[in-house]
């Protein structure tokens, strides 16, 4: 598969480049600025930001900047820790990205962190888009320019990279903006419900859907190369995992199944190389791990009980899981070769869809207490436990990769009742609902693209 | 005090409709399975028919919130519907096992696993071929009643025999 676009820094790209696109600045002075936002502590007050419309170097990539700006400028929005200032209010414009900046315009509007880009096409017709960002009351440029070079049509993808990198210089965390999600994309009344499997931006951009809704299909899983999905699958007649090849949107059952057992709930390993899931045989359901290179089949749990919605740890060496052999559903962690498992869900009501934080600190889950529904995070020794959200019905967290927001599924009640997907941060701020086409669940965060 | 007397037998009314209303809806339900017969109440009045077996054996079991213990009534259902099998030997039986919406999608998946299984044992301890009895867990995706209160709820955690034709399945 070909990158669509690579990207340079402004900084080391070779004279010659920038000569040719008549750009040429001094190399910026690489540095951490004092202007950083630690998500940890829970932002009270958003950053105010000023992102002026990138200069088009010519007008053939006029409406392209336009765009650009716009979705940088939404990205950093929508984490929450961001406010855009709008250009009523800008003093000066950029006209230039080459002139210097006059950040006495930008302190007098009090923008703290200013994004300037230009935007031009290559003798290729490719897409070349610069950005600097700058720490408006320090002067100071923050890190190096970069240059991103890309077909016309990859121009999302540019814009999310420049996301990507702002919200990395601002608060130190890798962003989540070049990521994309994979869904259940619902229609028709409540009780004859049809479902497809697809994917689209994280922010709802560039749907396309990978199954018709002829079978019913349940809560994909994103490969950690992002270029496969596992999922459920009723086409069979029963209910089976199944493998997607998203580029070629071709699938395949995992493996064969005896008739009459059932298939589900698949997490991938951190390397990609073993699928574990749950299988029902008799009305047991147990956890169960398959090699994808060898073939060979690991039962790990062998209990009456109900022992499914498996996730690895990302160094791949435990499974967080949710059992019901204490009575109701609790969450406990084991080893990736089974035996002796640990309850980590000590808090009141019933603990499923445990999800192990890509950081690795944390473990994601739903709780549902008193006829309500929770998506919470707890250590992954069960202490700590926060409780994020609250509705009718809230479940499935998926993380983002940064492993700093969760997105999920929250449905209505009712004989109008909808599913839809919603994101929350990890300290329980910004919730959001998730841009999708029509009813929603399911969701999957894909790792970011390269 | 007499007000307050005739707010509650008001609720009971509307209490004992609403119960009515989600029977009728739930009869209507199993009027999905009974396309093998196709003529109506003719055919449910033929004690070998599908239709028979969907609406006076009775084709549905109900369980109480997270479990798959077969009640009392329950019980009474599946020996109706063993007896019917054996009777009926050209006819096979795919069990369907089915969740409330109160439930994570991948715990309700294994819940209905289980109900189905729990019929399937039973009808098996009375009898009936193993060979002619499947089972399928839908979980919480095929909900029949719809509304977001127990009068729904109870009416879909259920496992439901589909029959078809086929000794062997």
């Amino acid at each position: 598969m070909t990158v669509p676009f690579k990207r340079i820094a402004l900084a080391i790209a070779t004279l010659g480049v920038l000569a040719a696109f008549g750009f040429w600045t001094a190399p910026a002075i690489a540095q951490t600025g004092p202007l950083r936002i630690e998500i940890t502590e829970g932002v009270i007050e958003p950053m105010p930001f000023a992102a002026p419309t990138f200069v088009a170097e010519s007008d053939a990539t006029a409406d392209a900047a336009q765009d650009i700006t716009r979705v940088i400028g939404a990205d950093l929005r929508g984490t929450g820790l961001f406010r855009e200032i709008p250009s009523s209010a800008f003093i000066s414009t950029i006209t230039n990205f080459a002139s210097p900046v006059q950040f006495n315009d930008w302190q007098a509007i009090n923008a703290q962190a200013l994004i300037t880009g230009s935007v031009s096409q290559n003798a290729s017709g490719q897409l070349v888009v610069q950005f600097r960002l700058f720490d408006v009351f320090s002067q100071q440029q923050l890190g190096e320019g970069l240059q991103f070079v890309g077909a016309p049509d990859s121009w999302r993808r540019m814009a999310h990279n420049v996301a990507d990198e702002v919200y990395e210089r601002l608060t130190g965390e890798s962003g989540y903006f070049d990521t994309r999600v994979a869904f259940i994309s619902e229609s028709g009344p409540k009780n004859a419900r049809l479902k497809r499997l697809a994917i689209m931006d994280y922010d709802g951009a560039n749907v396309q859907y990978l199954t018709d809704s002829r079978s019913l299909v349940l809560a994909p899983r994103f490969s950690p190369d992002g270029s496969q999905l596992l999922y459920t699958s009723y086409e069979s007649g029963e209910p089976r995992v199944y493998l997607m090849d998203i580029a070629s949107v071709t699938r395949r059952p995992l493996e064969a199944i005896s008739a009459g057992n059932m298939t589900f709930a698949p997490r991938w390993s951190p390397d990609g190389g073993r699928v574990v899931f749950s299988e029902e045989q008799g009305g047991n359901t147990d956890i169960f791990m398959l090699d994808l290179g060898s073939g060979a089949r690991t039962q790990l749990t062998q209990a009456p009980s109900i022992e499914t919605a498996p996730s690895f740890s990302p160094d791949g060496l435990q499974i967080v899981f949710e059992s019901d052999r204490s009575g109701n559903q609790q969450i406990y962690v084991m080893s990736a070769n089974g035996g002796e498992a640990r309850r980590v869900s000590s808090g009141s009501g019933r603990y499923g869809t445990p999800v192990w934080s890509p950081r690795g600190d944390l473990i994601a889950f739903t709780n549902q207490n008193q006829g309500r529904f929770h998506i919470g995070v707890m250590r992954t020794d069960g202490t700590e436990e926060r409780l994020l959200t609250a509705s009718f019905l809230d479940e499935g967290p998926s993380w983002a990769p940064n492993g700093r927001v969760v997105m999920f599924t929250r449905e209505t009640a009712g004989t109008d009742g909808a599913p839809a997907l919603y994101s929350v941060d990890i300290t329980g701020r910004n919730l959001q609902r998730v841009a999708t086409p029509g009813m929603a669940s399911d969701p999957s965060w894909s790792p970011l693209q390269n | 005090m007499s007000s307050l007397l005739r707010i509650s037998s008001r609720v009971a009314l509307v209490v004992a409709v609403l119960a009515l209303a989600a029977c009728g809806q739930g009869r209507m339900g199993a009027g999905d399975t009974t396309n093998l017969n196709g003529n109506g109440m003719a055919g449910a009045m033929d004690p070998s028919s599908p239709a028979y077996f969907n609406q006076t054996v009775g084709d549905r079991v109900l369980f109480a919130v997270d479990q798959s213990t077969l009640a009392p009534e329950g019980r009474a259902t599946l020996d109706g519907q063993a007896q019917w099998l054996l009777t009926n030997g050209e006819y096979a039986a795919l069990i369907e096992g089915h969740a409330d919406e109160q439930g994570t999608r991948e715990y309700n998946l294994a819940l209905g696993a289980r109900r189905a299984a729990a019929v399937q044992e039973y009808l098996i301890s009375r009898g009936v071929p193993a060979n002619r009895l499947r089972t399928i867990s839908y979980g919480k995706e095929r909900p029949l009643e719809i509304c977001s209160d127990e009068t729904c709820y109870r009416q879909n955690r259920r496992a439901v025999s589909v029959i078809s034709v086929g000794a062997g399945v």
